[in-house]
């Protein structure tokens, strides 16, 4: 069933790695992040000047809250507006250059194609994630981060990240221009993440339903240690449920009339 | 070999092709020959699999495209039109990758890229781009690619166009050379192409399916139900060759060169006798007479037109 999905994975992962938007997207990465990770910190250090005279204030600011929570935070944002150009090639640029029809002529099965483009691009967000850690290091001299937090933020962001490649992925196998992808992707991703912020408006049952489409809803809980395995089973409900459309969109092909 | 049973293909309502049935004998290089749009690469995507058809059988090496289209595709190599490729790897890269999606084992991956890179000729363009090679290195990595894992049945679509003479030439060759011992079959609106390659030809119109056979089969089924064509070498003039038009068994008389006459005949009986027989009592010399071959473009054409006129008639 899965036929084909490693040699898949590996040539969109080398592709990737020659491709210059790949870079451009990991510098930006990095100097984004880094400039939120010197903002949050810097933030963090005059509060506690200020709170230093202050008993109460001095027990409430923790580097958990105040640094770790907003940085990871801010960082998924960015991977939101950011995951959209690594997976727009994915199937786009294959239609466009008439190579999906040389691909689906080796015995490489739909599901093989879709989860190695898919695992690619998530292998590339990982390569993306590497910078980050740098910003954990300093955090580390100069404090002591809660480790149980750092970890479930980044299984948070894990999670998230295989949720933003899935419906980009999605985007990409809808047409054959990479920027109409890439749109689409971020249009998509934003809505999906500030959908909840609407729950207000909706009633009690719509309420709850936007809350629940809503990343933001279980991107929160990652973010202060907790692993809810609610949050957890709706990210990969959310992946599956978009590799499931996309693999419908490639079978299309064979549809009878 | 390959067996195509009543194959239909719509894309949306409009009909791609129509109601096609042809089978291809192992050893075989087939010709698919039809004007652009005749179907030529919907038949083809189909019995690679990457289509399925609307109504119909496609039956390949055993197979039942519909059952096993994985099995399928493992027997075949493909070369489509245009000839896309990733531009951002190496041939090497790209034929390794090639490699692991047919699934040729780890120990025979070295030894059989090696095998078809010298097979065409691209020991010098391992390590380029592909986007950085010509146009008929690009065909020849497309060629290399279809040839991996040594498939039973080769399919190639237009494996010529877009390249100079000599590069033609090359890829003809190359194609020769693999029918000795698989069963091609190549796509190609270029006539003269399919005669010196292929030994027999299937042709499209239309989406439809108007004949298929040997070159000499289809020169045979012409010269029953066509016209017979002669050339003539006399002493005589224009003017004189044309009183031949009054016989009721002559069609026309075309002047090709001096002294050289192209005379179309009824398919009647013993016409050539006759016709050599009115010459000679016109008091023409008659130097040589001798019955004209069709060309394939001549057979494609007539045939077109033939199917015209029948499908008006009905």
């Amino acid at each position: 069933m899965l036929k084909g999905l490693l040699p898949v994975l590996k040539k969109d992962v080398l592709i990737m790695f020659y491709s210059p938007i790949y870079y451009v997207c990991s510098l930006i990465f990095a100097l984004l992040s880094g400039y939120f990770f010197y903002s949050n910190i810097a933030y963090f250090g005059i509060l506690s000047l200020q709170a230093s005279g202050d008993p109460f204030l001095s027990d409430i600011l923790n580097l958990s809250d105040m640094v770790i929570k907003p940085f990871f935070g801010n960082i998924m944002v960015i991977l939101l507006l950011l995951v959209p150009l690594l997976t727009m090639r994915s199937f786009a640029e294959e239609k466009k250059q008439g190579t999906i029809e040389l691909l689906f002529t080796y015995p490489i099965s739909d599901w093989g194609c879709l989860l190695g483009k898919f695992f690619a691009v998530v292998v590339s967000y990982f390569g993306m994630l590497i910078w980050t850690i740098p910003c954990i290091v300093i955090l580390t001299f100069l404090g002591s981060p809660d480790w149980g937090i750092v970890l479930s933020a980044y299984l948070g962001i894990f999670l998230a990240g295989l949720a933003f490649s899935a419906f980009g992925i999605f985007a990409s196998s809808i047409t054959e221009n990479q920027i109409v992808s890439a749109v689409i992707a971020f249009g998509g991703l934003l809505l999906l993440w500030a959908v909840g912020w609407m729950k207000r408006l909706g009633g009690d049952l719509l309420g709850k339903i936007l809350e629940y489409i809503s990343m933001t809803t279980h991107t929160e809980s990652f973010a202060i240690g907790i692993i809810d395995t609610r949050d957890v089973l709706y990210f990969f409900i959310f992946s599956a449920f978009w590799l499931g459309i996309t693999s419908r969109i490639l079978q299309q092909r064979y549809i009878k009339r | 070999m390959i067996q195509v049973r009543g194959v239909t293909k719509y894309y949306g309502q409009r009909v791609a092709v129509k109601d096609i049935s042809f089978e291809i004998m192992q050893g075989r290089v087939v010709g698919l020959l039809g004007p652009n749009g005749a179907g030529k690469t919907t038949i083809l995507r189909i019995l690679t699999c990457y289509l399925s058809p609307s109504e119909g059988k496609v039956i390949v090496a055993g197979i039942d495209s519909e059952q096993d289209p994985l099995g399928i595709r493992e027997k075949i190599g493909f070369m489509p039109e245009n000839v896309p490729l990733y531009g951002d790897m190496t041939v090497g890269q790209f034929l390794g990758f090639v490699a692991d999606s047919k699934g040729i084992a780890a120990r025979d991956r070295r030894f059989e890229i090696s095998k078809v890179i010298s097979q065409c000729g691209l020991e010098q363009q391992e390590k380029r781009l592909i986007r950085h090679l010509s146009k008929g290195q690009r065909q020849r990595v497309g060629v290399a690619q279809a040839l991996l894992g040594n498939p039973q049945i080769l399919i190639l679509d237009e494996p010529t166009a877009g390249l100079d003479p000599a590069q033609v030439l090359e890829i003809r060759e190359l194609v020769k050379e693999l029918g000795k011992e698989k069963t091609v079959i190549l796509s190609t609106h270029i006539l003269p192409e399919a005669s010196q390659v292929c030994n027999e030809v299937i042709i499209l119109n239309n989406g439809k399916l108007i004949a298929q056979g040997t070159l000499n089969e289809l020169r045979e089924k012409l010269r029953k139900s066509e016209e017979m064509k002669f050339l003539v070498r006399t002493e005589a003039d224009l003017k004189k060759m044309l009183e031949l038009k009054s016989e009721d068994f002559v069609v026309d008389v075309i002047e090709k060169h001096k002294g050289e006459y192209e005379i179309l005949l009824k398919p009647e009986l013993n016409v050539s006798g006759r016709l050599s027989k009115k010459i000679v009592e016109k008091g023409i010399a008659l130097f040589e007479m001798r019955s004209m071959e069709l060309s394939l473009e001549e057979i494609f054409v007539r045939l077109l037109i033939y199917e015209d006129e029948n499908s008006n008639q009905n």
